[in-house]
C-alpha cells in the first residue's frame, strides 16, 4: 500500500513490516521525532499495545515483562535515551531477554546542538559495552535487510540488537521553521 | 497479634502470598525478593536482584502481556522512589490486573539502612493518585493484610498499595540468582498455569 512512497522516505514502514512479521505485540517509546511515522504505525495497529514512558529505562523493564508474558516488544530511542538504559540493560543480558532497539541518531552528521554530540559520539559504543550487537544503517535501501536480521536475532536467539538510524538517514534537525 | 508494633516484613508478605493460585509475582531487589522468597519459593516469582528502579515496568510488561492474569509487584521504597517516574507510565495504560505493594521501611537496607525520601514524609499514595491508580492507599497493620491479599486477587487496577513496615533487619532468604533459570522457569510455569 505504501509502493508510491520513495524508499527514502518510506523506511519507517519497513521497519514496520518487521514489527508485524515477527509479531511484536509492545513498543515502548520516548516521543522522538526520526520515529514519529513508526510510532503512527504501531499505534494504529490494534495487535500493538504502545506504552509512552516518561524515560527509556522504563522500557527495558517494558521488554522483559512482555517476554515474561509470552509477548515480543521493541523499543523506539533517540540516542540520548541509550545513555538512560545502561545499568536496566544488565536485566536483558542477565536472563537472556531478546530486545530490539530502535535508535535515531543525533550528534553526529550535520547536527547543529552541541549538546547531543557527547552522547550521540559514544552511543554504539556504550550499546556494545552493554553487550548489544550493534548495526548502523546509513542509507534507506538497507533498512529491510537489517532490520529483518535484527528481529531474526534477537528473538529466535534472545539476542540484544541494537539498529542505529543514522542522521545522514533521518536527516539532521532542522531549526529554522 | 501486637497492633501498635511496626508491621513485620516477612508476616505481612507471607500473607499476601498464602493461597496464591496462579498470581505471577515480581519482586524488587534486595529485601523484598527475600520476603517474597521467603514466602515460599514459587515458580511464578520473577526475582530482581538488580535493574533497581524497573520492577514496577516489568509487572506493567507483564500484565500487558497477560490481561486475564493477576500481576502483583512487591518492592521496597527505594526501588519505587528510583522508578517513579513509571507510575506515570502505567497511570497512562490503566491495567486493571496490576498491583503494587511498597514494603516500605523508609530505609536503603542492603546499603546500611540510611532515610529514603519517605522517611522525611515523600508520599507514595499521593503519587500513585496523582497518576491515576484506580486504588492507592497506605497500611500499617497486619490486619490489613487479608484485604491487601484479596486486593491483589481482586482489584480493580492499577493499584498501589504502601506497607509501612518495621526497619527491624531480617535474615536473607536466598532464592535462585541465575537470571536466566528465573526467566525459563517462570515462562515455563506460566504457560502450565
Amino acid at each position: 500500500m505504501h509502493s508510491s512512497i520513495p524508499v527514502e522516505i518510506s523506511w519507517p514502514d519497513k521497519i514496520f513490516a518487521h514489527f508485524q512479521r515477527v509479531g511484536i505485540g509492545q513498543i515502548g517509546y520516548v516521543p522522538d521525532a526520526g520515529h514519529s511515522r513508526l510510532i503512527a504505525l504501531c499505534q494504529d495497529d490494534p495487535k500493538i499495545i504502545d506504552v509512552v514512558l516518561t524515560t527509556e529505562e522504563e522500557g527495558v523493564g517494558l521488554v522483559a515483562g512482555a517476554a515474561l508474558g509470552g509477548r515480543r516488544a521493541a523499543l523506539l530511542m533517540q540516542s540520548s535515551g541509550v545513555g538512560n538504559c545502561v545499568n536496566m540493560f544488565s536485566l536483558l543480558r542477565n536472563c537472556g531477554f531478546g530486545c530490539v532497539v530502535i535508535v535515531t541518531m543525533r550528534g553526529e552528521f550535520g547536527e547543529f546542538n552541541p549538546w547531543q554530540v557527547p552522547m550521540g559520539t559514544i552511543t554504539e559504543d556504550v550499546l556494545r559495552l552493554c553487550g548489544f550487537l550493534t548495526y548502523r544503517i546509513e542509507s534507506a535501501d538497507l533498512v529491510d535487510e537489517t532490520v529483518g536480521a535484527g528481529c531474526d536475532m534477537a528473538f529466535n536467539g534472545g539476542l540484544q540488537v541494537a539498529i542505529l538510524l543514522s542522521q545522514r538517514l533521518i536527516g539532521a534537525k532542522q531549526w529554522t521553521r | 497479634m501486637q497492633s501498635n508494633a511496626m508491621m513485620d516484613r516477612r508476616d505481612f508478605v507471607r500473607q499476601l502470598l498464602a493461597d496464591r493460585g496462579d498470581l505471577a509475582v515480581v519482586s524488587g531487589l534486595g529485601s523484598a525478593t527475600y520476603d517474597v522468597a521467603a514466602a515460599g519459593d514459587h515458580p511464578l516469582n520473577f526475582y530482581l536482584w538488580g535493574a533497581m528502579g524497573g520492577t514496577a515496568m516489568i509487572g506493567l510488561g507483564l500484565a500487558l502481556a497477560q490481561p486475564h492474569r493477576r500481576v502483583a509487584v512487591i518492592t521496597g521504597d527505594g526501588d519505587m522512589l528510583m522508578g517513579m517516574g513509571s507510575l506515570a507510565t502505567i497511570g497512562v495504560k490503566q491495567p486493571k490486573n496490576l498491583a503494587i505493594v511498597v514494603l516500605d521501611n523508609a530505609r536503603y537496607g542492603e546499603t546500611g539502612m540510611q532515610p529514603s525520601a519517605t522517611d522525611k514524609g515523600i508520599d507514595l499514595v499521593a503519587v500513585a493518585l496523582g497518576c491515576r491508580f484506580k486504588q492507592a492507599r497506605a497500611v500499617s497493620r497486619i490486619e490489613e493484610a487479608a484485604r491487601v491479599r484479596a486486593l491483589l486477587h481482586d482489584g480493580d487496577g492499577p493499584i498501589l498499595v504502601n506497607a509501612r513496615i518495621s526497619s527491624d533487619d531480617t535474615a536473607r532468604v536466598l532464592p535462585l540468582r541465575d537470571g536466566h533459570a528465573i526467566r525459563q522457569r517462570f515462562i515455563e510455569a506460566l504457560n502450565c498455569a
